[in-house]
């Protein structure tokens, strides 16, 4: 960096923050994928088979969340059931 | 008892065999009896950086298989009388490498070594998962780099599921960052991750940081690990890095760009 530069205040900005952000990013990606059990899939495919044993839904209906925190995980399911099943009942 | 320590990092051409054999090397001089094993089946690079491809006959895969036992394989270096090279085959494929081949191999080297350094291939196949599994310790060799960094924490992931530490819930293999080519003149610039982004990332103990240097292909170029050309910095910092490893307190050096002069502050450049 010139003196020039200097008055003018416009150190150039590098592209290693750019990096830094992506990587945070990425690597909390990867890190959740990492410690998420093996059988979820599983576990979410026959939770839908039972479900769909009383209600007719839709593959996407049953979300399967899993989070680890310091002492404790956390498996969170989120069924939606549709408008007409709760008539029908 | 020797202590494992494998020398990994995911990616490949960070400069893992080049640490594998200044480490190696440093421990050995300060004392220790040390073995370095080149992992890296089908692709031997080990000897050429330590200098002794040619006296290379028998290999770890004879060893495995029986063909040849440890001493007639071992390469004892003509530099100091304590480091031993095992070398790779050149000719089998990376499955030659059984978990009980390998266990029993490092079994039989601990009776006679303080230090056995393993030199994993890249990648996170079958050589470089035999590296890894027996390790007591991990030197994780990271560019200030995205793919290198990344490839580093996925090697971490490996580390703390599929080693035999993890496997038998031992306590776990103690990981350490290594961070090499780095140039503190572009990490000003903000054009190069520094020590403190990579560390904010991966949060390791930080065994060394090795400067971008000619040193290193210099010293490949004839076949003499780095850490033995003490003029230069890399070759330093790698001296550095090991009294870290055995427990001295040493302070980083080559982490700060040189100060530049005042002309040159002024014109730029």
């Amino acid at each position: 960096m010139g003196l020039l530069d200097y008055f003018r205040g416009t150190r150039a900005k590098g592209s290693a923050n750019i990096a830094k952000e992506r990587l945070q990013i990425l690597v909390a990606h990867d890190r959740t994928a990492r410690h998420r059990p093996s059988y979820l899939p599983n576990l979410q495919r026959e939770i839908l088979d039972v479900i769909r044993k009383y209600v007719d839904i839709d593959m996407n209906a049953v979300s399967v969340n899993y989070e680890q925190e310091d002492a404790h995980e956390v498996l969170e399911l989120n069924i939606v059931l549709p408008e007409t099943a709760r008539n029908r009942a | 008892m020797a202590r494992i320590i494998v020398i990994t990092s995911g990616k490949g051409g960070v400069g893992k065999t080049t640490t594998a054999a200044a480490l190696a090397m440093g421990l050995a001089q300060r004392g220790n009896r040390t073995a370095v094993i080149d992992f890296d089946v089908g692709l031997r690079n080990l000897d050429l950086i330590m200098g002794c491809e040619r006296r290379v006959v028998y290999d770890f895969v004879n060893v495995i298989n029986q063909e040849a036992n440890l001493n007639q394989a071992l390469i004892r270096d003509k530099r100091c009388d304590n480091l031993y090279v095992l070398p790779a085959s050149q000719t089998r494929d990376k499955e030659a490498l059984t978990k009980e081949g390998v266990g029993r191999v490092l079994e039989e080297l601990s009776q006679g070594f303080d230090f056995i350094v393993c030199d994993s291939p890249a990648g996170i196949e079958h050589g470089a998962t035999m590296a890894m599994y027996y390790a007591d310790d991990a030197v994780v060799v990271t560019n200030p780099e995205v793919s290198s960094v990344r490839d580093s924490d996925r090697m971490l992931g490996i580390l703390s599921s599929k080693s035999r530490r993890a496997e038998t819930n031992a306590e776990p293999i103690r990981e350490y960052l290594l961070l090499t080519r780095y140039d503190p003149v572009r990490v000003d610039n903000g054009e190069m991750l520094s020590v403190k982004d990579v560390q904010e990332i991966l949060s390791l103990n930080l065994l060394g940081v090795i400067p971008e240097s000619k040193a290193v292909l210099n010293a490949s170029n004839s076949g003499v690990p780095v850490i033995l050309d003490r003029e230069t910095d890399a070759g330093q910092a790698y001296g550095d890095a090991v009294g870290r490893y055995l427990g001295e307190d040493v302070p980083h050096r080559f982490i700060e760009a040189r100060k530049k002069g005042f002309f040159s502050r002024l014109f730029g450049g």
